[in-house]
């Protein structure tokens, strides 16, 4: 096995509680948005974070960048170890690994045109200036789709789609080999969705980038992702090969992600699991498996209430955390 | 067949730009009917026409720029609401048909409590006391699934998350009781677990209440667990129009085509496998400038000189069932050995 692009250790994130009105009275619950999340990245390789709003995926995503800086655990990107550097050098790894928002609308500055917008990161990384600087600037445009004329345009001019995809031209245009792609397609439209996805698959071939892709839908994830990890209230709960995940889910929680997501034949008969409620509060998690209140495995018993689960290998490459994983619903 | 609930004939609806300069056809002759107590899902990308189609219904075009052209018809059980005065409008308008929007975020007061904006309707319209509209907001969050319901009705929207919030938009929109109910986008902006939890109550609520809904989304995958029937807009035109199972066992349009090959499947083989979805190349152009001959010609796989030329009028599909059962606006159906296997 060739050696991880992306290694994630560990990784822990409390955000302190804050205090209440003016700062006074007492501070509330941490929130452990991230909780011991560990997994890797094999180089050109995608890994599909699921989830649902407020389980910790973005922080996840964040963090390994260091757009927020973890409490605990060890990141490392390209053999460097992120968590370890001094701002310099992270600003030299910066190069190296870029984010795509989710929303296309307040990710883009305003006031830029497009044009600033790409020739920015040239120049802050000294890449190219100048003649160079515009030639690189029309071939990313190519790149992802857009006409070069795009480039005097400002972003209420776009369309979520083209947004999208200018947000994927600033991130390659330092040229990465680690992309963060928060969300990159939940606020388009399934036609544009459609386009962005090839899109991405289409770079990911031709620049050997590996992804770390965050999303909420298990089928979006199903057309890009080699690897999946689906995380519960800041925790991993199964990770395994994409193809192991989808053809047997061991986790209760990706089988109720699963049977979520609409199916676009109206004959099709199967029986849909809906969770009740929402995700529980990460500051006030629930004792034992945090799952277990949501859980509808029929054999949920006082060790669930009681002793949390830990995420263990319960077919090859195949991990879960879940006490009956042996007996997945 | 019953009486329809709801018809819309030749409705258009224009938008003066800013600039004066043109004229945004938005809504552009659309016809279609929902008969009571059935799911309507009306399907397009952004900018085709389904939210324009549906404030129009409710009268809520900001005029000017936007105004609804003589020769439009939309009538709601025997009674045109084009002519209508303002106050028996206001009669019908939160009433007899309620509207929930995609943005549960922006479309709630945020200096009221949940239960306030809930009782505000049966009190303007069904003159409840605001004892007896509380007791109601409270059995309506009940019925929506809220949990604590006494506790919740005094809740402010920030203290909800996404999918309690649009709950009580439904809360808000049937607390009347209306016999239509129009859901703009009532999932887009949610998570899919809880997506699956409001389509599913949206059921219930349609079964327990015999009320007939008009679902409009962008996602093919939504509306075939829950529509009787489907209308896809495209370009400010109604392209094709089938019951549910017809829709989706024979998409004759080839926009419709393509909005189902764009929807990301579970039963897809594995991405490694064949990577790649069939999305629909380019996008929805402008209201003010809709290609001649077929709209859809430009992104159109199977296009010849004739698409390009002369505009389609809504043809019958047949495949069994009364005339005008599946209707396509598309020269294919006079020509179907030009549809050729997906290039």
């Amino acid at each position: 096995m060739t050696p991880a692009l992306v290694d994630v250790r560990g990784l822990v994130k409390h955000f302190p509680g804050e205090r209440g009105l003016l700062g006074l009275g007492r501070p509330r619950a941490v929130v452990r948005a991230v909780d011991d999340v560990s997994f890797a990245i094999a180089p050109g390789q995608t890994l599909g974070l699921v989830g649902e709003s407020g389980c910790g995926k973005s922080t996840v995503g964040r963090t390994i960048l260091r757009l927020i800086e973890p409490d605990a655990g060890r990141v490392t990107i390209d053999g460097q170890d992120v968590v370890a550097l001094g701002a310099r050098a992270l600003r030299a790894l910066r190069r190296r690994m870029q984010i795509v928002f989710q929303d296309p609308y307040g990710s883009l500055n305003p006031r830029m045109t497009v044009h600033q917008m790409l020739a920015e990161p040239l120049a802050i990384h000294r890449i190219a200036r100048g003649a160079e600087a515009e030639r690189r600037i029309a071939a990313l445009l190519e790149e992802v789709g857009l006409d070069p004329s795009f480039a005097q345009s400002y972003a209420h001019e776009l369309s979520g789609g083209q947004r999208q995809r200018v947000g994927i031209a600033r991130a390659l245009s330092v040229e990465p080999h680690f992309l963060v792609l928060d969300e990159p397609v939940s606020a388009l439209d399934v036609s544009v969705q459609a386009q962005v996805l090839n899109l991405l698959a289409d770079l990911q071939q031709r620049r050997r980038l590996t992804y770390l892709f965050i999303a909420h839908d298990l089928a979006v994830v199903k057309h890009i992702a080699d690897q999946v990890a689906v995380m519960y209230l800041g925790r991993i709960v199964e990770r395994a090969p994409a193809p192991a995940l989808y053809a047997g889910p061991r986790h209760p929680y990706t089988t109720s992600l699963l049977s979520a997501v609409p199916v676009p034949d109206p004959k099709a008969q199967r029986q849909r699991i809906v969770l009740t409620g929402d995700v529980p509060s990460p500051a006030h998690p629930p004792p034992g498996c945090p799952f277990h209140p949501r859980c509808p495995h029929p054999k949920k018993d006082t060790r669930c209430r009681t002793e949390p689960p830990a995420l263990r290998e319960v077919a090859p490459g195949q991990l879960a955390a879940c006490h009956f994983a042996e007996q997945p619903l | 067949m019953t009486e329809p609930l709801l018809r819309v004939r030749d409705l258009k609806t224009y938008f003066v730009t800013e600039h004066g300069s043109g004229t945004a056809r938005a809504v552009d002759g659309v016809s279609f009917e929902v008969q009571p107590g059935e799911t309507l899902g009306l399907v397009g990308e952004s900018g085709c026409g389904k939210t324009v189609t549906s404030l129009s219904i409710l009268r809520l075009i900001p005029e000017p720029p936007g105004h609804i052209r003589p020769g439009s018809f939309i009538e709601f059980e025997g009674r045109n609401l084009l002519t209508l005065e303002p106050r028996e409008l206001r009669a019908i308008r939160g009433n007899q048909i309620a509207m929930i929007f995609q943005e549960p975020m922006t479309s709630l007061n945020p200096v009221f409590t949940v239960g306030d904006q809930i009782a505000e309707a049966a009190i303007v319209h069904q003159h409840l006391t605001r004892r007896a509209a509380r007791t109601r907001a409270i059995e309506m969050l009940k019925l929506v699934g809220i949990p604590d319901p006494e506790e919740r009705v005094d809740h402010y929207p920030h203290q909800m998350s996404g999918g309690m919030r649009q709950r009580v938009m439904i809360a808000m929109a049937l607390v009347c009781h209306p016999k239509l109910l129009i859901a703009d986008e009532p999932t887009t902006a949610l998570d899919v677990t809880i997506q699956a939890q409001i389509l599913e109550l949206l059921d219930r609520l349609q079964a327990d209440l015999g009320m007939a809904v008009m679902l409009i989304t962008h996602d093919l995958g939504v509306v075939a667990g829950s529509a009787d029937r489907v209308v896809v807009m495209y370009a400010g035109q109604v392209v094709e129009q089938a019951p549910t199972p017809a829709l989706f066992a024979r998409p004759l349009h080839p926009y419709t085509e393509g909005l189902l090959a764009s929807v990301p499947r579970l039963d897809a083989p594995p991405a490694r496998e064949h990577g790649r979805l069939h999305g629909i190349p380019g996008q929805v152009p402008a209201a003010t400038a809709w290609p001649d001959g077929c709209r859809f010609h430009p992104r159109c796989p199977y296009a010849w000189d004739r698409c390009r030329a002369e505009a389609p009028p809504l043809l019958d599909a047949g495949g069994g069932g009364e005339p005008g059962t599946h209707t396509v606006r598309c020269w294919l159906l006079t020509d179907p050995r030009r549809r050729t296997p997906h290039p």
